[in-house]
């Protein structure tokens, strides 16, 4: 028997039971869409947490107020008011830290812009000019804020893509925009970080000179310090200089007692990614349990449509079918049914992968790797529990499966 | 005339090799407590172009001598061989080209297949000779012809009668023009009109020279074979005995 009679009475085969071909391509598919959506997710979600914390420079040492007693990423800024711009001139100083390139301390608060009859509410950065370079940005048009700006305290501001956009500032060069009804000059705009569908949106934000905020907000108090170290390798050494440094200024004696938090920006992506890994695990575990309730289902209907058809086999055999035709029939069955399941539940995760995004602001990963990998165990739990009872009543002796209830 | 054989019943107006040879045939069942005896020695030899037919009581063995004799079932002892062959010495690939091409097989049951139509399940055994589809269907389509259902091919066994789908499965014996038809009770499931339709068949085919083997229960229907042979006990029984 040709492969194309084969493949035709298989595909026969699986249009005369339509329901039950149904069935099993439902089982997998839905296994399988389960476990590219659920590992995606996971995924998801660690690269966009990496993708935020790398846009927040290279080689970067965060200092917050307050202590942190378990090591972990803090919630939230620290309530003790202990960091103030001095500590931060302090810590730019090469004798002191030579392993220290850069430092710009942050004032931040909530503030609602007004550009025209537009407003927009968003995070008002006080820093210094080295705050670009810290940060890793570059200006898009426009110019970033001097050090004469800081000397006088200048209204000048520089806006982030999404907060001008906001603001409905199409040449925001020199126009005029109200922060808590001052007017600022909107010296220039950032370029994007390309966070801006994420939730750490790093394009929604304005940044004016910290002498200008100062006065605003009246204390010297800052409410945290970014420092970026020379190089990778000088990331501890610098942690340690700004820590002893800190520590001295604060005039605390017992490190367990500072009054500070130095965090590593590689220490914020690894404990981001352990969680994540952790929640990924977690997922798959769910897609696992999914695709193997899916096989399960799968093997059911395989093992009783294969019973069902057992006197059918016995009368192919007594026709002439040798065992190896019916065989190769019913792994033809088995395998069009688990790959048009496989590649439906591919297609449907890839497609919802795409539109359940649009739905919760997590994003979806597609991994390859998931993909394949469920596809793969669906179609050989398809074809393993169809192709075996098959390939048993195949050797039985005609008369036996003809009898066979 | 010749000096009788071993063989039950030899027709001496044959010459040369049996067709089929049964030595001492035995088939034991050991399913419940004791083992059943299906066949105790069946012995027998079946000529090229005889048209013979198998009485006996129910439960004597007869469709279980059918289901070797057709290399549905193999026996628990014994020698059967088939155009001078030894069946048990075939594998799986050889017995299913004897049951294409050497058997064609009527049951009492039909067994047709329901999803396909009248032609489709004339045509199977084609199929697995490796006929071609477009020869597949002349011949299907002529062997329904013959059966007098040309007008029914692309019926479903469930839009024809018993005594038509009964012919679609003499159709579906004929088309690879078998050395025997073998044939269980054929007329077992149908009234005496489509019964004289099937026995008609079997006359056309005998005449034809095919050799055929007839199951049946009724004294009447067995008359119309040219040999009949009686069978009791898992064994067939001396016609004196039996005439006695
Ligand atoms: N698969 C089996 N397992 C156990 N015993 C069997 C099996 N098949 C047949 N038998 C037994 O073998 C004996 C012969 O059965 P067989 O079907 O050959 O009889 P039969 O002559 O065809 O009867 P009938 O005229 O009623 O069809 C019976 O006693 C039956 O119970
Ligand atoms: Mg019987």
């Amino acid at each position: 028997m040709s492969f194309f009679e084969t493949l035709r009475s298989g595909l026969e085969a699986i249009a005369t039971h339509r329901l039950r071909s149904g069935l099993t391509v439902l089982g997998i598919l839905i296994g399988i869409a389960a476990v590219i959506l659920t590992v995606g997710l996971g995924e998801g979600a660690t690269a966009s947490v990496n993708s935020a914390i790398n846009a927040l420079g290279t080689n970067l040492l965060i200092v917050t107020p307050g202590s942190s007693t378990t090591g972990l990423v803090r919630g939230g800024f620290g309530s003790a008011d202990t960091l103030t711009y001095a500590n931060a001139k302090a810590l730019a100083n090469k004798k002191d830290c030579p392993d220290i390139a850069g430092v710009a301390p942050q004032v931040q608060a909530f503030a609602t812009l007004v550009a025209g009859n537009n407003n927009w509410t968003t995070t008002v950065y006080g820093s210094t000019p080295q705050w670009l370079s810290v940060r890793g940005r570059t200006m898009a048009e426009g110019s970033w804020f001097t050090s004469a700006d800081m000397a006088h305290a200048a209204n000048v501001v520089v806006l982030g893509q999404t907060t001008a956009v906001e603001l409905g500032l199409f040449n925001p060069v020199g126009q005029t925009v109200n922060i808590d009804n001052v007017p600022f000059t909107v010296e220039g705009v950032l370029a994007s970080s390309g966070t801006s569908s994420s939730a750490q949106n790093q394009d929604d934000l304005a940044v004016v000179p910290l002498t200008t905020a100062e006065e605003v907000t009246g204390t010297a108090n800052v409410s945290n310090i970014y420092l970026q170290a020379t190089s990778q390798g000088t990331l501890n050494a610098a942690d340690e200089e700004a820590t002893n440094l800190l520590l001295q200024l604060h005039g605390i004696t017992n490190p367990t007692e500072a009054d500070f938090t130095i965090t590593t920006q590689s220490s914020l992506v690894s404990t981001a990614t352990s969680v994540d890994k952790t929640l990924t695990v977690l997922l798959a575990g769910i897609a696992a349990i999914s695709l193997l309730v899916g096989g399960i289902g799968v093997m059911n209907i395989m093992l009783v449509s294969v019973t069902e058809r057992i006197r059918e086999i016995g009368l192919r055999k007594a026709l002439g079918a040798t065992p190896g035709v019916i065989r190769r029939q019913f792994l033809i069955e088995a395998s069009v049914l688990g790959l048009a399941g496989g590649l439906a539940g591919a297609a449907l995760g890839i497609i919802g992968a795409e539109v359940i995004p649009h739905f919760i602001s997590n994003k979806i990963a597609i991994s390859g790797f998931a993909t394949a990998g469920a596809v793969v165990v669906a179609v050989a739990i398809g074809i393993v529990f169809g192709v075996y009872p098959a390939s048993r009543a195949a050797r039985l002796a005609p008369i036996e499966a003809l009898r066979s209830e | 005339m010749g000096a009788p054989g071993p063989a039950a019943n030899s027709s001496s107006s044959h010459t040369g090799r049996p067709l089929v040879e049964f030595q001492n045939v035995w088939k034991t069942y050991v399913t419940g407590a004791e083992p059943v005896h299906a066949l105790r020695g069946v012995s027998i030899n079946i000529y090229r172009g005889e048209y013979i037919s198998i009485v006996g009581p129910s439960g004597s063995g007869k469709s279980t001598f059918m289901h070797i004799l057709g290399c549905l079932d193999t026996p628990t002892s014994g020698r059967y061989l088939l155009a001078g062959t030894d069946v048990s010495k075939m594998d799986e690939e050889q017995l299913a080209e004897v049951r294409n091409r050497r058997i064609g097989f009527v049951f009492q049951q039909f067994h047709l297949l329901p999803s396909l139509t009248a032609w489709r399940n004339v045509e199977l055994p084609l199929v697995y000779a490796g006929v071609g589809r477009h020869a597949r269907k002349v011949r299907a389509l002529s062997a329904l012809e013959q059966v007098g259902l040309g007008n029914r091919a692309d019926h479903h066994p469930n839009q024809l009668s018993g005594g038509q789908q009964q012919r679609v499965a003499v159709a579906r014996a004929l088309v690879t023009e078998p050395d025997v038809v073998l044939a269980d009770e054929p007329t077992g499931n149908l009234d005496s009109r489509a019964s004289a339709d099937v026995l008609a068949m079997f006359a056309d085919m005998h005449k034809a020279g095919r050799t055929i083997v007839l199951i049946t229960h009724e004294n009447d229907v067995a008359a119309a074979a040219e040999r009949v042979t009686r069978f009791r006990d898992g064994r067939f029984i001396e016609p004196e005995q039996a005439a006695a």
